[in-house]
């Protein structure tokens, strides 16, 4: 009796050790995380072993202002450029900046089909994890594993341990596939997962589009485990069936046959379980930095003194002068100045349809930055197809291009200094939006309606 | 990569949990494409605040860092390591770390220390009252020894553990295995994508 994470793996086991030796199916490479792997490997004399297995794009260090190409700073261009020799060199598919096909990585790779179940995929770049949505075994990995993938197209890893995290019932209307991650790790703790491949189960996750899916997988990493893991069914056979890179004809009945074995044996046990009442989950949001610091958006700021492990009272003491927020404080009562929707967790078409929903015949505050970057070239283009860009720019949104922008604050993209933002990004780490930056993590929706309001709301407190 | 048995030196108490890897080397610095040149961006807002640990004096020079539980949570950047590794660090103590933070260290020279959490407190407390206290940490035996603890048991996966000891070069220990990975290779399913150059 085997869990679906164990049976992916196991497929792909080459030597079991301590660590076990395993084939790596498909390799996602961003500009970051890159450079110095492909440097190794000239030092070394080493070839890549399969670029054919690999691709690229250009994601983190990009402006997203009007002419991108013509905002680079002089550090990101070099990276960009070596990133395009280094492709060049080796044969691997680039979709650079100013391509069609670029955007961020965690986003292309599922656009293009290069995500499928049964797989192994790694990046280097912890939100990785997003690909798990897939029925795949997906993880970020550091630069020097991803020399190792580049040269042997394999990875040594420790079996990671395997957890369920059981959605039961029905979430209340308004509540989104970002509410429900967020609760999660609220839930189970930012080292709930530690050592762990999630597999995220129950009514609740099946009736998910592919595109939350993805997004309760990519902050999988957020409560600490190596991955998250959803088992695909008829919903992902129906995202992945005519895309570029998915299988046709005979070959696609095959691997259909094949998918559909991917699942959870009925008796099979977990190391560790969690399950949590969907249907008691209503819009989030974060107060403090991390994301395990977390609640209802209807609830207030914990008081430090309330937590009884003195670990997370001198955390939540900490958070709390960082975000200059005082105890008991309504989150209603938090103002915010800048709200960002994107990221590779809410950046895909429909957490643009979502918060363009909320914002039709609607205008942001006017002590408010609001900022909508697509997660793709190829988001920007359908959102612009389906008329969106009007909604955001008529609301008040810059309508801007793909790329990770405001999510990590290094590629001109910033929260002013001291300033609150509600961000549909994942990690609300001190200073990741910008220097000083304070950061409430939301659903798109919620951004909408906080845009709107000046404060954190969800989009039910639009209603009268 | 040479072989790390032993660390000795002083060390620096961090007391925070889920020390993150945005603190640890911010965003910015991963623009650069060298390996090398981060100790500059090492906890570098932290570092802005004068009373901030590192900014002491008394621990100048310290080789060990001892922290919180979850330390390295965040991002995979192999910066976090470099950045430790080029400000003087060559092992990191705490009671539990984030799971690619963990793997990274050792791909750098860096030793994860893993102790029990009461373990964790006292070296916190020794280092605190007196920044003189040495630490050691015998990576081939997988103990840390001070006097204010005496000697305590650390946790190091063996493959960590073997490459630390024996300063292996990992590509090189996979490239002997070539022909298991060629075998392997020609399972994969046909059905599975490919990159178009
Ligand atoms: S959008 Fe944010 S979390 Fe996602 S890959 Fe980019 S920087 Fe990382």
């Amino acid at each position: 009796m085997t869990t679906l994470a164990d049976k992916v793996w196991d497929r792909h086991v080459i030597e079991r050790g301590d660590a076990d030796l395993l084939y790596i199916d498909m390799h996602l490479l961003h500009e970051l995380t890159s450079p110095q792997a492909f440097e190794g490997l000239r030092l070394a004399g080493r070839p890549v072993r399969r670029p054919d297995l690999a691709v690229a794009t250009a994601d983190h260090n990009v402006p997203t202002g009007p002419d991108p190409l013509s905002l680079l700073d002089g550090l990101a261009a070099r990276q960009l450029r070596i990133q395009q020799e280094n492709c060049a060199r080796h044969g691997i598919e680039l979709h650079p900046l100013g391509s069609p096909g670029q955007g961020v990585v965690h986003v292309i790779g599922p656009e293009l089909g290069l995500t499928q179940p049964g797989m192994t995929i790694v990046c280097g770049d912890s939100h990785t994890a997003t690909l798990g949505a897939f029925g795949a075994v997906a993880f970020g990995i550091g630069t020097s594993q991803v020399e190792h993938v580049l040269a042997t197209q394999t990875l040594r890893m420790p079996r990671p341990r395997t957890m369920a995290v059981t959605l039961r019932g029905t979430p209340r209307p308004g509540t989104s596939a970002k509410d429900l991650a967020l609760a999660v790790i609220a839930r189970i703790g930012t080292a709930g997962g530690t050592g762990a491949l999630i597999e995220y189960r129950g009514d609740a996750i099946a009736a998910l589009p592919m595109e939350g899916r993805m997004t309760v997988c990519n902050m999988a990493i957020e409560s600490g485990a190596r991955s998250g893991m959803i088992a695909p069914d008829d919903t992902t056979f129906g995202y992945l069936e005519g895309r570029e890179r998915s299988p046709r004809g005979r070959l696609w009945e095959r691997a259909l046959d094949d998918w559909r074995t991917l699942r959870t044996d009925d008796a099979a046990d977990f190391d560790r379980e969690a399950v949590i009442d969907a249907a008691a989950i209503g819009p989030q949001a974060s107060w403090g930095t991390n994301p395990g610091q977390t609640t209802g958006i209807d609830g207030t700021v914990p008081d430090p003194a309330s937590f009884a492990d003195p670990a997370e009272r001198a955390a939540a003491e900490r958070a709390l002068a960082y975000m200059d927020i005082a105890p008991g404080t309504a989150l209603r009562d938090i103002a915010v100045s800048t709200v960002f929707l994107g990221s590779c967790t809410n950046g895909r078409l429909t957490d643009l349809r979502a918060a363009a929903e909320v914002l039709r015949g609607r205008r942001v505050a006017p002590s408010v930055r609001a900022l909508a970057v697509p997660g793709s070239t190829r988001v920007k283009r359908q959102a612009e197809e389906e008329g969106l860009d009007e909604v955001f720019r008529a609301a008040g949104f810059e309508w801007r291009s793909s790329g990770c922008s405001m999510c990590v604050g290094m590629n001109g993209d910033v929260v002013e200094p001291g300033a609150h933002s509600a961000s549909t990004s994942n990690r609300n780490f001190e200073s990741r939006q910008g220097p000083g930056a304070r950061t409430h993590l939301v659903s798109p929706e919620s951004a909408a309606a906080s845009a709107v309001l000046g404060h954190l709301a969800s989009a039910a407190d639009l209603e009268d | 990569m040479d072989p790390v048995t032993r660390v000795t030196g002083r060390a620096v108490p961090l007391d925070r949990s889920d020390v993150d890897t945005d603190q640890i080397i911010p965003a910015r610095w991963m623009k650069r494409v060298e390996r090398t040149g981060y100790a500059g961006g090492l906890f570098e807002k932290w570092r802005r605040d004068p009373g901030f640990v590192l900014n002491d004096p008394a621990y100048a020079g310290a080789s060990i860092l001892v922290s919180g539980p979850n330390f390295g949570c965040g991002s995979s950047r192999e910066h976090a390591p470099w950045a430790l590794r080029d400000y003087g660090f060559r092992a990191v103590v705490a009671p539990s770390f984030a799971d690619i933070f963990r793997g990274n260290l050792p791909n750098s020279g860096l030793v994860p220390v893993q102790a029990a959490p009461d373990v964790v407190a006292a070296l916190l407390a020794a280092v605190t009252a007196d920044p003189a206290t040495e630490i050691t940490v015998d990576v081939a035996g997988r103990l840390v020894r001070c006097a204010a603890i005496g000697e305590a048991p650390f946790a190091l996966d063996e493959s960590a553990h073997h490459r630390l000891v024996h300063g292996l070069d990992e590509i090189d220990l996979t490239l002997a295995r070539s022909d298991a990975i060629a075998a392997h290779e020609r399972t994969r399913p046909p059905w599975m994508p490919t990159g178009r150059p």
